[in-house]
């Protein structure tokens, strides 16, 4: 019940790891399916229809339900801490976040069981996914889903910027916060700018589904390109929101386990600042070949070169950090360590694409396929799982198992390359993406064969991270305050689990890394910058939880014509809306004498 | 989280901005508009986009819109920003009793808007301007329309403050929703500025 | 552990496709890899310097991070702190600046191949033009200058710049021919004021005789995979045979019944010579086509599952399309087992000899 109501971003990043962590199992299953399907020409594993609904919810399930929902768990848990803060600037809309997230994921997948899945790709693009040609409900399910996931992220960009904004703790600058912090706080400004372009996109195809309107429909003068612009001016912001945390993560690990501090800080945080930037320019490269002239080409094919200077320089302030370091490799370094080829592999890539007369090859193409698994899963995924093996003892007071997480490092590490470094050959050679089956004798089978397999060693070594997870709850070894002992920043000065109030006195800052400064200054702890005194905390609700619902029930309501359910539903969400606003609540306190550093229990 | 509250019992200078919960609100009110920004551009793009595909036998643009009707709606709500200005001086002047009279002008103002542009929709769908009639028709209404369902919330939104103020009085914790609301308000008609001059004015252009 | 195993393994999949680049450059009717056209070799020449550009800095951050994570490993028992850098502000600039100077290697031929293959062909004289029709799930053809209206094969002359203005009669897709150009969308949508469609434009050109696969590569429907089209370069006396040859009075069958069959139930949305609808594929000179429905390829030597000879491909296709390509707009013909057999027979007989 606590888990229905809370409003504490502790918990709720534990929500969000659990339900994102449910929907990676799934995406990761549909793609074991999608493999499966390809591993011999002309294969019949599963219909031409239900492939391409596999590939699509393969897509939309990893990047909105799974990537995303994971790194907001990164971010909760770890964002308030290293601020130094007791809490975000809005726990109710945190929570709110988290369940339209949730129930807009679980409707995209009710999909599974309601006659179709979508299957216009993740990309939806029309006249496929416009009522002509995909007449069934999937691609409602789609549009709709994605309405009220969306909503859940908007929220949460907008509350961690006013939290990295207005409540970090005294001394503690702008230039003095964690890389990861500055990583958030750009990557949210990047959700607040390209979320509502989706949701235009997401609402013209709804009204053209719905309501017969003529958006993107040709006979009556709509536009198919308006949709491919609308859509990527939201979507390439949205890779560099799946990436910028990885880099933060990557950051922060690579800095601790070296014993060194982050090479060229302002470099980061200014080519961080410059990556979110350019990453609003570069939008028609995912359009090179539809139509839109040499000029617009080239433009976009210089803008998106440039993006690689700023991610150049991160690379080799990594590789400077490790210079001179004493390094430890422990399993989350073993992931930000292996992050740095792999990504960079996916980088140059990415530059190739950039080149447009190149690209009208590449394009659609299983090369662009491996570009993007390999930036996405060797950079991002990498990432996270650094990010968690790293983070663990303070979410949970527990150590992960080293042993474990060596083991899912390796089997992981290897079987992504194998699934993927061969599919930029696959793709040069001529396989088009998004395709159910291929032809025998024009040499794509042995090629295919080695990337399923690489696909079942990458589901091992979830297997392996989901053991030691279970491992680790049974037995795993108590976390003390700093577990690696070699910690910076002001998440390891409190208790693992962080208790409830996380820090009992606001700490004072006096420098970058400010807990590795009071460590080097001979302090085992931080000075504090206020008195003990009672901690007010915020209340929880339920509130949250039942305007999701609301959502959830509109959302089936206007999908299938059933106009009372979903005034019915819209009615719940604005009747809690109402009461949320009428209601005071003013919280309440934890007095000083309660202050036993109790953690969280997970 | 430390409350302002003086001696006296006086508000502070700017009440919305005394607490952290409220400059919390007025920051990432700032932040969600700029969303908003991002929002009605995307809408306005596909109008841009749009606006020619009228179809055939179809009113124009030109021959729709008739430009007294929309000048008076114009009229309404720019009013309705400046008697909602006039609401927030009161209220940071501690003048509980004018800012609800200003406030309630303010609702009566969009609540005529509405009206008006009620009844210019009427009159367009009558006139074969429905909203599946074409893809600029279908433009026009969602970002007109967009626009009338946020006066709409707008209105809603005012009116239940105005009870709230009534009921618990004008403080700290009052203040920041009826600032951010005030934001709110003066966002949606800068919105309608837009609208004015690229749909109706550009349209009457041709 | 770590060190030299780690290092190794990490650099394993790196030689592996290496030399699996260098092996395996692909067939040269479909791969990237081995352009057989001007235009395909002028995009393959950008990918090669893209490629020997980014292998240079793939080269220098494995050396960098072998390096690193071999020598500054913390050996057991060490406890010192290492020296706390800031940065330091002459290696920012370098990897800066190298960069940039890198990609304005590349960015220059980049711009000059982006106006270069944008050149538009269609007015030109000695240019064949095309126009492209995409639909669910085959491929339109047709010759404007000699009002030549075929599907899934396009034949060509060698030597000669193709002008192609793609459009799609439904959904997006994408007109791909590997080996000779990079691809184009074809978008749908209504002529405007002017006559012209949401028309995409691309030239290539095929020097050497011979035929090259074609795929769609845009996501079109459940048979996407399935919507290969073929490529077909003769020598110009073969063209000019084919354009006569299509030009010329087909019979219709001459038994009276597979006749009637045929017209009532092919005929109204087929073409053949000049009977016939114009919305579905062109049948007229199918018997000398490679394959039935683009993806039956015709051959008397079958060796794989999609494989056979024109007459059983033909049965096979008109008995069930839908179980041949999913989704396909042809329905199921009620045909007698002699109907299905005079007419297979009958469009088998449709070959034009045109090849010297």
């Amino acid at each position: 019940m606590d888990w229905l109501t809370t409003v504490d971003h502790k918990k709720i990043g534990i929500l969000y790891l659990l339900a994102g962590g449910f929907f990676f199992l799934v995406g990761g299953m549909e793609a074991i399916l999608i493999r499966i399907q390809l591993w011999k020409p002309l294969n019949d594993f599963v219909s031409a229809d239900t492939y391409n609904e596999l590939l699509t919810m393969h897509g939309t399930t990893m990047i909105f339900l799974a990537a995303m929902p994971m790194l907001f768990a990164l971010m909760n848990a770890v964002i308030p801490l290293q601020i130094g803060a007791r809490d975000v600037a809005f726990p109710f809309l945190n929570s709110l976040g988290f369940w339209t997230f949730f129930f807009g994921g679980v409707l995209l997948n009710v999909s599974w069981f309601t006659g179709g899945a979508p299957d216009a790709g993740w990309t939806s693009y029309v006249p496929l996914a416009s009522p002509a040609y995909s007449a069934d409900y999937g691609v409602d399910y789609y549009v709709i889903g994605l309405q009220i996931a969306g909503i859940g992220t908007l929220i949460g960009g907008i509350n961690f910027l006013v939290t990295i904004i207005n409540m970090r703790a005294p001394g503690m600058t702008f230039m003095r916060m964690p890389m990861f912090t500055w990583a958030i706080f750009v990557t949210s400004a990047l959700i607040l700018f390209a979320f509502p372009a989706l949701t235009v996109g997401l609402v013209a195809l709804m009204f053209d589904r719905l309501f017969q309107a003529n958006f993107f429909n040709v006979t009556n003068g709509g536009n198919t390109v308006l949709w491919e612009h609308i859509f990527w001016i939201f979507g390439h912001p949205e890779v560099y929101i799946l990436i910028l945390p990885a880099f933060g993560v990557i950051s922060e690990v690579i800095s601790t386990f070296s014993r060194k501090r982050l090479f060229g800080y302002s470099s980061m945080v200014f080519a961080t600042v410059l990556i979110g930037f350019l990453g609003f320019m570069v939008w028609a490269h995912h359009m090179f070949t539809a139509g839109l002239g040499p000029v617009a080409n080239a433009l976009f094919s210089i803008a998106t070169m440039l993006i690689a200077v700023p991610t150049g320089i991160k690379i080799f302030n990594w590789l400077f950090t490790m210079w001179g370091g004493s390094i430890k490799f422990t399993s989350a370094n073993l992931f930000a360590v292996g992050f740095v080829p792999t990504f960079v592999m996916g980088g140059v890539t990415g530059v190739m694409l950039a080149a447009a007369p190149a690209d009208f090859q590449y394009h659609d193409s299983y090369f662009v396929v491996a570009h993007f698994h390999y930036v996405i899963v060797g950079g991002l995924i990498l990432g996270i799982f650094s990010g968690l093996h790293y983070w663990w003892p303070k979410m949970f007071g527990k150590m992960l198992n080293e042993f474990l997480g060596k083991l899912t490092f390796w089997t992981f590490f290897i079987g992504f390359h194998m699934t993927f470094l061969i599919q930029h050959f696959l793709g040069l050679m001529g396989m088009p993406r998004r395709i159910y089956t291929y032809l025998d004798g024009i040499g794509f089978n042995e090629m295919n064969l080695i990337s399923t397999i690489g696909a079942f060693l990458m589901g091992l070594g979830t297997i392996f991270f989901i053991v030691n997870i279970i491992v680790t709850a049974v037995s795993g070894k108590k976390a003390s305050n700093d577990p690696w002992e070699d910690g910076r920043t002001l998440e390891w000065t409190i208790p693992s689990p962080a208790p409830e109030y996380n820090f009992k006195q606001t700490p004072l800052v006096r420098g970058y890394d400010a807990f590795w400064k009071e460590k080097m200054d001979g302090n085992k702890e931080m000075t504090p910058a206020e008195p003990i005194g009672p901690i007010h905390m915020p209340s929880p609700s339920i509130l949250p939880l039942f305007m999701s619902i609301g959502l959830f029930i509109a959302g089936f309501g206007f999908m299938y014509h059933k106009y009372i359910i979903g005034a019915a539903g819209l009615g719940i969400t604005f009747l809690c809306m109402l009461i949320r606003s009428l209601k005071d609540d003013h919280g309440f306190h934890i007095e000083p004498e309660e202050l036993q550093d109790k953690g969280v229990k997970a | 989280m430390s409350a302002h509250t003086h001696a006296d019992g006086h508000l502070p200078h700017e009440p919305e901005k005394a607490t952290l919960e409220g400059r919390n609100k007025v920051l990432g009110f700032w932040l969600f508009l700029g969303g908003e920004t991002v929002l009605f551009g995307t809408l306005f793009s596909a109008f841009l986009a749009l606006r020619d595909k009228v179809g055939e036998g179809n009113p124009t643009a030109n021959e729709l819109f008739n430009l007294s009707t929309v000048a008076i709606a114009t009229f309404i709500l720019l009013t309705s920003s400046l008697t909602s200005v006039f609401a927030i001086q009161a209220m940071h002047a501690g003048k509980k009793v004018p800012m609800l009279w200003w406030l309630a002008i303010t609702v009566l103002f969009g609540l005529g808007f509405l009206g008006l542009e009620i009844y210019e929709f009427y009159e367009y769908v009558h006139e074969g301007h429905g909203f599946t009639t074409s893809a600029f028709s279908s433009s026009f209404y969602t970002l007109v329309g967009f626009h009338g369902a946020h006066v709409a919330f707008g209105v809603l939104w005012i009116s239940i403050l105005i009870g709230q103020v009534l009921k618990k009085g004008l403080n700290v914790v009052t203040a920041p929703k009826l600032y951010v609301a005030g934001m709110y308000w003066h966002f949606i008609d800068v919105v309608w500025v837009f609208i004015f001059t690229v749909v109706y004015l550009m349209g009457k252009v041709g | 552990m770590m060190n030299r195993w780690n290092v190794g393994k990490r650099l394993l999949p790196l030689f592996a496709g290496i030399v699996l680049l260098l092996s395996a450059c692909g067939r040269a009717d479909l791969s990237t890899l081995n352009p057989q056209g001007p235009v395909a070799e002028e995009q393959f020449g950008l990918m090669k310097l893209a490629i020997t550009i980014m292998i240079f800095v793939v080269i220098i951050v494995f050396a960098i991070s072998l390096y690193v994570i071999v020598r500054f490993r913390r050996r057991p028992g060490d406890n010192k702190i290492p020296v706390q850098v800031e940065g330091n502000h002459k290696l920012e600039i370098i990897w800066t600046v190298i960069p940039l100077i890198l990609l304005v290697i590349l960015a220059v031929p980049t711009v000059n191949s982006v106006f270069g293959l944008a050149k538009d062909y269609s007015k030109d004289k000695d240019a064949i033009k095309v126009e492209v029709t995409s639909h669910q799930f085959w491929w339109e053809f047709y010759y404007p200058e000699y009002d030549i209206r075929t599907a899934q094969e396009l034949v060509i002359p060698t030597g000669k710049k193709i002008a192609i203005s793609a459009k799609s009669g439904d959904v997006m897709h994408a007109f791909w021919i590997p080996s000779l150009a990079g691809k184009i969308d074809t978008n749908s949508g209504a002529a405007d004021a002017n006559g012209t469609a949401n028309t995409n434009k691309m030239y290539f050109e095929a020097p050497k005789a011979g035929v090259y696969l074609g795929k769609c590569a845009e996501l079109c429907g459940p048979s996407h995979a399935l919507m290969d089209f073929k490529v077909k370069a003769v020598d110009e006396a073969s063209f000019e045979n084919w354009k006569a040859a299509l030009k010329a009075p087909v019979a219709l069958p001459s038994d009276p019944a597979i006749k009637d069959s045929l017209v009532s139930n092919c005929l109204s949305c087929h073409a053949i010579g000049d009977q016939g609808g114009l919305s579905f594929p062109n049948l007229t000179d199918i018997g000398s086509r490679l394959t039935v429905g683009g993806i039956l390829v015709n051959t008397d030597n079958a060796k794989y599952k999609n494989e056979g000879t024109v007459e059983e491909n033909l049965k096979r296709w008109i008995e069930d399309p839908q179980a041949v390509k999913p989704g396909a707009l042809m329905p199921k013909v009620e045909l007698s087992e002699q109907e299905l057999d005079g007419i297979a027979k009958y469009l088998a007989g449709l070959k034009i000899d045109y090849e010297k």
